[in-house]
């Protein structure tokens, strides 16, 4: 789950990390009376992407007037697929040097990784670039915790700043490991002419499968923007993604979805969704199905069983109930393989008089021609 | 690691409904379970076998513990995998999904200093056909799983399944399934179970099912340019929309990152032929292996 940076700084304050003197405004008005109060600032809008200094979210003011001016034009802008709806009004911090420091879970280590690099204030890539081996790295045993002297020897490049910035990096750490982050990421890290390091941005990303434990904490984050069927999907604990095409999608796991889709489009189709009622949900056939039908996009629909915990006959049974209380008129076509095919099979031709394809990408071929006779029909 | 039926199996979480469901097929297949988990339990008899308070307890009564199998809510997870690598397993098999990752990544390290296997988290399991198997696959079908020389490697329960279908439909069997999870971080990664089956007996070629996400099939890659068995792989999600989960907590692009092309691209240059659909691995197997 991703965090707005007004949301993440206080993980950084709470582990001792200087963040500048601020306040969030949902109104130009707020923004100028916050503005009132620290005198020269930024204004910075609250959304969970990148690239916002860029998109113009991003404004200097020298008073209260100017701040609530660009906090007028920044709140209801569109920024990637964001519109702004709050701005973070920041005490302005001049600064001599700008760096870059994070703490994330690495697939390779298997464990968490410090990142420190001199080269702050641009996007990773871009630092990469610029100097390839600007970017320290250190693997960190996640039982006992970092060790001030490896942080020691990560910044021991750094000169005179080397003892504040080791000191910096392992609270960071601590503000990573007391919340479940899966990224805590300070860019640019300010060097201020005042003296001392101070957080001029945070990003945090809380690991999704550690929110029922942080529910508080992930209280305060940006939920992932949802279509209206998205949503419903949410609602029903249903994985469900709405794409732009018209074959329907309705399969068990996330591999298998995925490779319908796949397959749709490899038969030259375009999918209308990606719904799995896989694992713990292969007993909610009966809410999928109305999902699926829910998108008036949908012009035929495949739908791809293979059972190993999911079983067949019981997903089948799902679909089957729901069908026969709304009775579709959409061309639907199946492949049914693994636990409980058998009687899946048979639950198929007694209710429905239908017959599995034997493979899915008969059913997938079937499906995308029947979206094209469709769109021709009409 | 790849079960066979002369490891000692516990199943930690015996007496829950999936626990016990499974632990009746496993055994009814060939799974030597010697012994179940439930600290509220302990003492009684399970599915044929001895409850234990933990699989520390269940090593020491039983004469020793090869392989656990854990049917653990994904708050249990870390604590129970603990005791199961205290326990001196060799392998565990953690099927949870959604286990927070600071937890895996504390059972990865504390397994890496026991030399511990860990397979999954978010895995479907193994399966060792005719012989045993573990998690919960549908081993006992013979039209998926007829033992024979192909492995299988698989980041979807469900894909593996379906590609074991179709190379048993082209004539093929399996001689081991891999589940290696679809969460981002797995104790068992593609290149690790690559190398397992590059040395499994009976295993003549091998089909890797990928999924975007990650950079586990690039680095298996680099493994395979070194093998000699002829290998096709699927990756699933080329049709998926950048910055999305599909569904697998690890399957996301994130702009240039874990993209279908890039594991494509990688595969392709180790000599593993990337297959268009699942359905097309049996002749792509077949005509690898007559060259």
């Amino acid at each position: 789950m991703n965090f707005e940076e007004h949301a993440g700084k206080p993980l950084l304050k709470a582990a001792g990390i200087p963040v500048p003197d601020g306040g969030v405004a949902e109104t130009a008005a707020d923004a100028a009376a916050i503005a009132g109060r620290i005198g020269k600032c930024v204004v910075k809008a609250q959304v969970p992407t990148g690239k916002r200094g860029k998109a113009g979210g991003i404004k200097l003011a020298s008073d209260a007037d100017e701040a609530g001016r660009h906090a007028d034009a920044i709140l209801g802008m569109t920024i990637g697929t964001h519109v702004v709806g709050k701005v973070l009004v920041e005490a302005q911090t001049p600064f001599t040097k700008e760096f870059y420091a994070a703490v994330l879970n690495d697939p390779v280590t298997k464990g968490p990784k410090v990142l420190f690099s001199h080269l702050g204030g641009m996007d990773v890539e871009e630092a990469a670039e610029q100097d390839p081996d600007a970017m320290k790295s250190l693997a960190v045993d996640v039982r006992t915790g970092v060790d001030a002297d490896a942080l020691a020897d990560l910044v021991a490049h750094m000169g005179d700043l080397a003892p504040v910035l080791a000191d910096l990096l392992a609270k960071l750490y601590r503000a990573y490991a007391d919340n479940d982050a899966e990224l805590l990421e300070i860019n640019p890290l300010a060097v201020a002419e005042a003296g001392g390091l101070i957080a001029l941005d945070c990003k945090f990303v809380l690991d999704d499968s550690a929110i029922k434990r942080r529910e508080d904490l992930a209280a305060k984050g940006t939920p992932d923007k949802l279509t209206g069927l998205e949503a419903r999907g949410q609602e029903l604990d249903l994985k469900y993604i709405e794409l732009d095409g018209d074959v329907g999608v309705l399969a068990n796991g996330a591999g298998l979805t995925m490779t319908t889709m796949d397959v749709v489009r490899h038969h030259g189709g375009t999918p209308a969704n990606f719904l799995e009622i896989g694992g713990e949900a292969y007993t909610k056939g009966t809410d999928a199905l109305r999902l699926v039908l829910e998108n008036p996009n949908v012009k035929s629909l495949v739908i791809n069983f293979c059972g190993a915990f999911a079983r067949t006959d019981v997903m089948t049974d799902g679909i089957l109930t729901a069908w026969e209380e709304l009775k579709p008129d959409l061309p639907t076509f199946w492949s049914v393989h693994g636990t409980g095919d058998e009687e899946a099979v048979q639950m198929l031709k007694d209710r429905l008089g239908v017959t599995p394809l034997p493979t899915m990408d008969d059913a997938c071929k079937a499906a995308v021609e029947a979206a094209k006779n469709m769109e021709a029909a009409q | 690691m790849i079960v066979r039926k002369t490891h000692r199996v516990i199943i930690q979480g015996i007496t829950g409904k999936q626990g016990t469901f499974w632990t009746e097929r496993m055994q009814e297949y060939g799974t030597q379970i010697v012994g179940g988990v439930n600290p509220k339990k302990a003492g009684t008899v399970h599915c044929g076998v001895p409850v234990h308070a933990s699989a520390v307890e269940a090593a020491k009564q039983d004469g020793g513990v090869d392989v656990s199998v854990l049917f653990i809510p994904p708050l249990g997870v870390k604590a129970a995998a603990l005791d199961a690598i205290g326990a001196g397993a060799k392998g565990v098999v953690i099927l949870t999904e959604h286990v927070p990752v600071q937890d895996v990544m504390y059972v990865m390290a504390a397994a890496k200093e026991r030399g511990t296997k860990i397979i999954g988290p978010n895995t479907a399991g193994g399966v060792t056909p005719g012989e045993c198997f573990t998690g919960f696959m549908p081993a006992f079908n013979q039209r998926i799983f007829k033992p024979g020389n192909i492995g299988v490697i698989s980041r979807s329960g469900s894909l593996g399944t379906l590609m074991c279908l179709n190379l048993v439909q082209a004539g093929f069997g399996i001689s081991a399934f891999v589940g290696i999870g679809g969460d981002p971080i797995i104790g068992t990664t593609t290149r690790d179970a690559l190398e397992a089956l590059d040395a499994f007996e009976n295993t003549d070629a091998v089909v890797i099912v990928g999924e975007i996400g990650g950079a586990m099939e690039e680095d298996a890659a680099e493994y395979a340019a070194t093998m000699s068995k002829p290998m096709a792989a699927f990756i699933a999600g080329g049709a998926a929309p950048e910055g999305k989960k599909m569904g697998h907590a690890g399957a996301i692009v994130m702009g240039d990152k874990g993209t279908y092309q890039s594991k494509r691209t990688a595969l392709e240059g180790a000599g593993v032929t990337v297959l268009d659909t699942p359905s097309h691995v049996g002749a792509v197997i077949k005509e690898k292996m007559a060259a």
